[in-house]
C-alpha cells in the first residue's frame, strides 16, 4: 500500500514495497508516458519529477517516496504542452521515434527551472538521457530557444 | 531457438489472394478505418467518416484530408515525407492533412491495394513514392471532375490550389469537401496514365514541413506497443535460454508459487520460459525468482577468442568467392613499387531500440490479433497466423509507432510468435503484453555480423593505386535470415558497398586490378540488418584503408580519392560538396585535425567530414559535415534530422558498441555496458544535401557508413596511426 501524489492528484495503490516508482505510474495508475527503458537508472526514459528533482522513476522504489511528495510526470508537465520545453520541442522538430522524449523533456525542463540560461556545459552535465534516434542536436538547440523564450 | 524463429515471414502475393475472399475493393464510400488512438479503438475500428476517393485518400466534409499509410514510422519521418507527396500530388490544403496507418489485415481484405508494408532498406519512401503520387493525382483529377459535372463545365477549364476547385469564367469556386462524395463515385483513372508534376515545382513536398506525428510525443500521449491496455489484459516477463541454440532443461514452478500477480508459468517453446502475471513488474520478478535449467548445448564453448580466431582463418582460406575480379590483383600486387596492407575488424553490435521487444497478442477460437512495433506489419500478421494456427483472414496485426526499429523489428517476428504462444496457454480472449526486459534485448538481438578484413594496395612508384583487394570474412545475415538469397553459394550482401553493378551501393573507385572477395565466417550468434547493414564495416574497411593508401603515397587524402573517381562522378560529386563545406584544406584551430570518407548505400551517395582532437587520449569530435545525394529531396529538414541521428548512431559504434561472446553468451546486457553515445559527446552537424533529381535513393541509412571513417581518418591524421579495430574504447590512442 502506497500514497503518491502524482500531478497534483494522490492516489491509493495496492503494491509491494520494492516495485519501483515506474511501474506504479505505468501499470497502477495508468500514466503510460513515463517510459521503460533500461531498469538500471542509465537510460532516463523514465525521469519524473520528484518535488522539483528530475529522477529516475525506475529505480525509485515506491517506498522511498513519501505521501506528501510532488511527483510531476510528462502528462501534468504543463496544461497543453505550454512549458517552454514543450514549446521549443515542437518549434525544433525534436522527437524522432519519440519514445524517450518524455525522459528528455522532464530532464530538459527541470534544468531550465533550476538554470534559466544554461550554457552547453550545463547542457552536457544534465541532459545524460539516451537518445537511441540521434536528436542530441535538436535538444541542445531547444534547450537555448526555451531559455531565450523564458527570458 | 535457432531453426525456428529467424526466417523471413513476408507473406507471398499467392497467399494474399488465396486467402482475400472477403476482399471488397473498389471506392467503398465511408469505408471504417481504425485510428491509431488507442488499442481499443483500433480493435473496435473507430470511424474515419468522409469519402474514400481512393485507398490512400479520404476526405471529410469539413475537407480535412486523412491519408493512409502503409509504411512503419520508427521515428525516421516516413508518414510525413509521405503524406507530402500525396498532398502535393492532391493539392489539398497541408495544414488540413492528417495519416492513417492501415493495418495488415485491411491490405490482405482488400487484395493488398497498399501494397508493400515492410519498412526496412531505406525503402519506406523511395519503392513507394510512385505509386502514392499517382495517386494523389488521381484523386485530384476525380475531384476536379465531380465539380465540373456539378457545374456541367469542362475539367479543363478549372483550376485548384489548396483544395479549392474554382472556375473563374463562370466565378463558381467549391472545396474538395464539398465534392468529395461525388468524386468518389467516379471511375478511377489508369494511375499509369496520371500525369505527375516536376519535382523542381513541388510546393509541398520537397520542403521542410514540421511532422505530422510530433505533438503527441511532447505530452506522453503517443501511444507505442509497450502501452497497449486491453480489458482484462496479463502481462508477461520472458527468458529465453542465455546460450543461442540451448534448450530449456527444466525450472521449478514451486518455487514461485504464491508470488504476487502470478497468474501462470508458460513454457513457450523448449528454449523460452515465461511468467504470467496481473502486472509486468510482478511478472519479472516472479521470473527472477524462478530456478531455471539451461541445456546450453555446443554453442557454449564459443567465446570472442573462437570467434576471431574462425574469421581470421577466412581471410587466407580458399573458399571465398569474388564479386569484382578486373585485371590481376595478385600479380600486380606482387610487382608493386610499394605494398601496403592490413586487417581491420568490427564487432557484433545490438540495435537496442529504446523501447524493447514487445507484443500484445488476443486470441479466441476463430480470432487472433497482435498489437505490435514492426517494420513490417504484414509478417507480423503471417507470425500471428502462424503461431496461432488461426488462417490469415482470421488474423489481425495493428502496427503501432515504434520506440525504435533499426532493422530489428522487420521479418524476425520472434517476439509475436511468443506473445501468441503465451496466448495459446490462457483462457481464450485473454490479452497478454509481452515485453522484454533491457537484459533480454540486448543478450537476444539479431545482431550486426561480426567481420575482418584483409586490404591488400599496390602503388606505382608515382604513389598511383595500381592494385587493391579486399577479402571481407565474416558472418553471414543471408545464412541466418534468407539463405534462399545466396545464390550459388555467392552472398553478395556482405559485400554492400563494394558492388560492381551500379545504382544501390556500388564502390567509388576505379582501380586497374581489383578484386572484392568475401568467405562465409558464421557463428551460433544470430544475426541480422542493423540501420545501414554491411556498408557500415565495409565503409570502415574501404575508406580507413584508402587513408593508409594515401598517406603512403604521399599524397593528400582528398586529391588520392578523385584521382579513382572519375568514372563515378556522383560519388565524387558528393565528395566535392562535403570537403567544400567541410572546409577541407583550410587551415583549422591547433590540435584540431581533420577526416574525411564518402561511400554509397541504400542507392544514395554520402560523404562526411569529421574535425576532431585528441585529449588526454580521448577523441572529442567538434564538427561534422555530411553530404548526401539522396536523388530527390522530399523533406530536408527531416534528412537532417535523419543524418544528425545516424551521427550519433554511427558514432555510438565507434566508440563504445561492441559485444562480447563468453560461454556461448552475450556479455553485454544493460546501457551500463553497452554504452550510447550522449549528448556531451554529439558534435555539431551539417547536412549537405545535394539532390539531382535522376533517381530516387533512401536516407535512414546510407550516411551512417561514413560516419565511423571520417572520424578514425582523422584521428589517424592527429596521431598518425591508423584505427583498424572497433570500438575507440578498447584502444590506447597516445
Amino acid at each position: 500500500m502506497a500514497r503518491l501524489n502524482i500531478n497534483g492528484k494522490v492516489h491509493d495503490v495496492q503494491v509491494e514495497d520494492g516495485t519501483p516508482l515506474l511501474w506504479v505510474i505505468r501499470e497502477q495508475v495508468g500514466l503510460t508516458g513515463t517510459k521503460y527503458g533500461c531498469g538500471v537508472a542509465q537510460c532516463g526514459a523514465c525521469s519524473v519529477h520528484i518535488n522539483g528533482e528530475v529522477r529516475r522513476s525506475c529505480m525509485t522504489p515506491v517506498s522511498s517516496v513519501k505521501a506528501e511528495d510532488r511527483i510531476v510526470t510528462i502528462e501534468g508537465l504543463s496544461p497543453n504542452s505550454s512549458n517552454p520545453i514543450q514549446k521549443a520541442w515542437l518549434e525544433h522538430d525534436v522527437p524522432q521515434c519519440g519514445y524517450c522524449q518524455s525522459g528528455q523533456i522532464m530532464a530538459a525542463s527541470a534544468l531550465l527551472a533550476k538554470n534559466k540560461n544554461p550554457s552547453d556545459k550545463d547542457i552536457d552535465t544534465a541532459m545524460t538521457n539516451i537518445c537511441r534516434c540521434g536528436t542530441y542536436q535538436r535538444i541542445r538547440a531547444a534547450i537555448h530557444t526555451a531559455a531565450k523564450a523564458k527570458a | 531457438m535457432k531453426t525456428k524463429t529467424h526466417h523471413n515471414t513476408n507473406l507471398s502475393r499467392r497467399k494474399f489472394i488465396i486467402s482475400s475472399a472477403a476482399a471488397t475493393g473498389g471506392l467503398a464510400v465511408g469505408m471504417k478505418l481504425p485510428f491509431a488512438k488507442s488499442a481499443h479503438a483500433q480493435a473496435t475500428g473507430a470511424a474515419a467518416s468522409g469519402a474514400e476517393i481512393n485507398h490512400w485518400i479520404v476526405i471529410k466534409p469539413d475537407d480535412s484530408v486523412v491519408i493512409r499509410i502503409a509504411r512503419a514510422e520508427m521515428g525516421q519521418g516516413t508518414h510525413t515525407g509521405l503524406a507530402q507527396l500525396v498532398a502535393e500530388e492532391l493539392e489539398c490544403d497541408w495544414s488540413k492533412v492528417t495519416v492513417e496507418p492501415i493495418t495488415a489485415g485491411q491490405n490482405l481484405a482488400r487484395k493488398r491495394v497498399w501494397g508493400d508494408m515492410s519498412t526496412g532498406g531505406s525503402r519506406g519512401i523511395r519503392t513507394s513514392q510512385d505509386y502514392v503520387r499517382q495517386s494523389g493525382a488521381a484523386a485530384r483529377g476525380m475531384l476536379m471532375q465531380a465539380a465540373a459535372n456539378e457545374w456541367k463545365v469542362p475539367v479543363g477549364e478549372l483550376t485548384v490550389s489548396n483544395g479549392v476547385i474554382t472556375h473563374a469564367a463562370s466565378n463558381h469556386s467549391t472545396s474538395y469537401g464539398k465534392v468529395a462524395a461525388a468524386a468518389s463515385k467516379l471511375p478511377a483513372p489508369d494511375l499509369k496514365s496520371v500525369k505527375l508534376k516536376d519535382p523542381r515545382q513541388w510546393k509541398i513536398a520537397g520542403k521542410p514541413m514540421k511532422r505530422v506525428d510530433t505533438v503527441p510525443k511532447l505530452d506522453g500521449s503517443q501511444m507505442y506497443a509497450i502501452d497497449v491496455k486491453l480489458p482484462g489484459m496479463l502481462n508477461a516477463a520472458i527468458k529465453q535460454c542465455p546460450v543461442f541454440g540451448g534448450k530449456l532443461a527444466s525450472y521449478d514452478e514451486a518455487k514461485i508459487a504464491g508470488m504476487p500477480g502470478v497468474r501462470k508459468v508458460v513454457k513457450v517453446d523448449d528454449s523460452t520460459v515465461a511468467v504470467v502475471a496481473d502486472t509486468w513488474w510482478r511478472a519479472k520478478t516472479a521470473l527472477d525468482a524462478l530456478p531455471i535449467k539451461w541445456d546450453e548445448g555446443d554453442g557454449a564453448k564459443a567465446s570472442t577468442a573462437t570467434i576471431a580466431a574462425h574469421l581470421k582463418e577466412g581471410l587466407t582460406a580458399n573458399d571465398a568467392f569474388a564479386d569484382i575480379d578486373n585485371g590481376d590483383v595478385l600479380k600486380a600486387y606482387a610487382g608493386a613499387a610499394k605494398k601496403v596492407e592490413a586487417v581491420y575488424s568490427t564487432p557484433f553490435l545490438a540495435h537496442a531500440t529504446m523501447e524493447p521487444m514487445t507484443a500484445t497478442v488476443r486470441l479466441t477460437a476463430d480470432r487472433a490479433e497482435v498489437w505490435v512495433p514492426t517494420q513490417n506489419a504484414e509478417a507480423s500478421l503471417a507470425t500471428l497466423s502462424t503461431a496461432s494456427g488461426l488462417p490469415l483472414d482470421k488474423c489481425e496485426a495493428y502496427p503501432q509507432m515504434l520506440g525504435g526499429g533499426f532493422g530489428r523489428r522487420g521479418g524476425t517476428q520472434d517476439y509475436v510468435r511468443q506473445a501468441t504462444l503465451i496466448a495459446k496457454q490462457l483462457p481464450a480472449g485473454t490479452p497478454v503484453k509481452l515485453i522484454w526486459s533491457r537484459e533480454e534485448d540486448m543478450t537476444h538481438d539479431f545482431y550486426r555480423p561480426i567481420s575482418q578484413a584483409l586490404m591488400q594496395a599496390g602503388l606505382d612508384a608515382s604513389g598511383n593505386l595500381e592494385s587493391l583487394r579486399i577479402r571481407v570474412s565474416g558472418q553471414s545475415i543471408n545464412a541466418h535470415l534468407s539463405p534462399t538469397a545466396i545464390k550459388d553459394g555467392k552472398d553478395l550482401r556482405q559485400l554492400q558497398g563494394l558492388w560492381k553493378e551500379p545504382g544501390d551501393a556500388q564502390i567509388g573507385y576505379t582501380v586497374p586490378n581489383l578484386r572484392t572477395e568475401y568467405a562465409m565466417r558464421n557463428t551460433h550468434v544470430p544475426v541480422g540488418p542493423w540501420r545501414g547493414v554491411n556498408t557500415n564495416q565495409n565503409g570502415v574497411y574501404l575508406e580507413c584503408f584508402m587513408e593508409e593508401c594515401a598517406r603512403a603515397a604521399g599524397k593528400d587524402s582528398l586529391e588520392f580519392r578523385r584521382a579513382l573517381m572519375k568514372n563515378h562522378p556522383k560519388h565524387l560529386a558528393v565528395l566535392n560538396a562535403a570537403a567544400d563545406k567541410g572546409n577541407w584544406g583550410k587551415p583549422l584551430p591547433p590540435g584540431v585535425h581533420r577526416g574525411i570518407a564518402q561511400f554509397m548505400g541504400y542507392g544514395s551517395y554520402s560523404a562526411a567530414t569529421a574535425e576532431v582532437s585528441m585529449v588526454d587520449g580521448k577523441v572529442k569530435v567538434h564538427r561534422m559535415v555530411l553530404a548526401l545525394n539522396c536523388g530527390h529531396a522530399v523533406n530536408p529538414d527531416q534528412i537532417a534530422a535523419q543524418v544528425e541521428g545516424s551521427v550519433a548512431y554511427g558514432l555510438s559504434a565507434t566508440f563504445y558498441g561492441e559485444l562480447n561472446v563468453e560461454k556461448g553468451r552475450i556479455v553485454e546486457n544493460n546501457f551500463h555496458n553497452y554504452r550510447i553515445l550522449q549528448l556531451a559527446d554529439m558534435p555539431k552537424v551539417e547536412t549537405v544535401i545535394v539532390p539531382t533529381y535522376d533517381f530516387w535513393g533512401g536516407v535512414g541509412e546510407p550516411t551512417i557508413c561514413v560516419v565511423a571513417p571520417a572520424v578514425l581518418n582523422a584521428i589517424y591524421a592527429a596521431t598518425g596511426k591508423p584505427v583498424r579495430n572497433l570500438p575507440l574504447k578498447n584502444l590506447k590512442l597516445v
